[in-house]
């Protein structure tokens, strides 16, 4: 039997990027907004997303997607501090996909919300592949993780929408070079801003506010 | 990384296009792969080597294309690929890279019998 050479051209992700966009559909549908927040472990993605959510919860109904590989822990604390959470355990999966954001939103009220923020795995290197049907993504950056991550992990600070650059409170105490910062990011993204912020401070978080609230859909 | 759930969905679209080509093996697949992707070609061919053990694609050999990183200068012009997250422009030092490679990452064609 003779060997054929048969043309595929077909996106590997492209089974996540159809769910993505019925995500994108329903969000749509039920005027909701999806921002992807990502980061590596330990960066203060619960703490910011959560000092985010108390800042908004005057004028948007937020609720709360956790991705973790195991546990509950940062959805209780989101449900213990008023908002409404869904915890997806990933099992080890190292990434958020659009099929488990889908699920998630079953479990949630839609129409009694404006506003979904989604906690990614931390991991600076898988979740920015896939599309969760999001309107924003976020990475989010912290002053002990160093200035270089944007060298080593090019890719989440090419492909987001903003960069959150966290705990600036403890710059006094560490070595990190914030213009070096600024300088590798500006290359890979000339466009998104840079936010520098301490969420539990407080510091530059209405600054953050009011950019997130120019790039909410109205 | 996500190199399992990569090898399921290379693993679906070979097989769903080798049945619709009434294949009766796949030989060879041809993936092609940016550098942006962060997928690591030998975690991919041994996952695959044993989630194929079932499958008409048993067996197959994996051909990576890798494609580097290219970028164009937006100010200038130039056309350069980096070597690491400093995206400065070699040229004209401007702050302005454009991706024009690298991302990529399809199944390009198999090679069936």
């Amino acid at each position: 039997m003779s060997i054929r050479h048969i043309p595929v051209v077909e996106r590997i992700f492209g089974a996540n990027e159809g769910v993505a966009v019925e995500v994108r559909a329903l969000c749509r549908q039920h005027q909701v907004a999806l921002v992807n927040i990502m980061a590596s472990p330990g960066a203060g993605k619960t703490t910011f997303l959560l000092a985010t959510a108390h800042r908004l919860a005057d004028r948007l109904r937020i609720g709360v997607i956790e991705g973790d590989v195991a546990s509950t822990v940062d959805s209780d604390r989101v449900r213990a501090e008023g908002f409404p959470a869904v915890q997806i355990n990933t099992g080890g999966g190292c990434h958020l996909d659009a099929l488990q954001v889908r699920g998630a939103l079953d479990q949630l009220d839609l129409d009694a919300l404006d506003l979904i923020l989604v906690e990614n795995v931390g991991n600076l290197v898988c979740p920015v592949g896939f599309d969760l049907g999001e309107n924003l993504r976020i990475a989010l950056s912290s002053v002990p993780e160093g200035w270089d991550k944007p060298h080593k992990y090019p890719s989440i600070f090419q492909r987001v929408d903003a960069i959150v650059l966290n705990k600036i409170d403890l710059l006094p105490y560490l070595s990190f070079d914030e213009p070096e910062f600024r300088r590798l990011v500006a290359g890979l993204n000339p466009e998104a801003p840079v936010i520098p912020v301490s969420s539990t401070d407080g510091t530059g978080m209405d600054e953050w506010i009011a950019w997130l609230g120019e790039q909410l859909p109205r | 990384m996500h190199e399992l759930s990569v090898t399921e969905s290379i693993l679906d679209i070979v097989c769903r296009h080798a049945s619709e080509a009434g294949a009766q093996r796949v030989i060879r697949i041809h993936l092609v792969i940016g550098d942006l992707a962060s997928i690591v070609d030998d975690s991919v061919q041994f996952y695959f080597d044993f989630m194929s053990e079932e499958t008409c694609a048993r067996g197959a050999e994996l051909v990576f294309a890798r494609i580097s990183t290219r970028l164009e200068c937006r100010a200038c012009g130039h056309a350069w690929e980096p070597t690491s997250g400093d995206w400065a422009c070699p040229n004209c030092a401007a702050m302005a890279a454009r991706v024009v490679a690298g991302h990529e990452f399809y199944v390009d064609s198999i090679e069936v019998e």
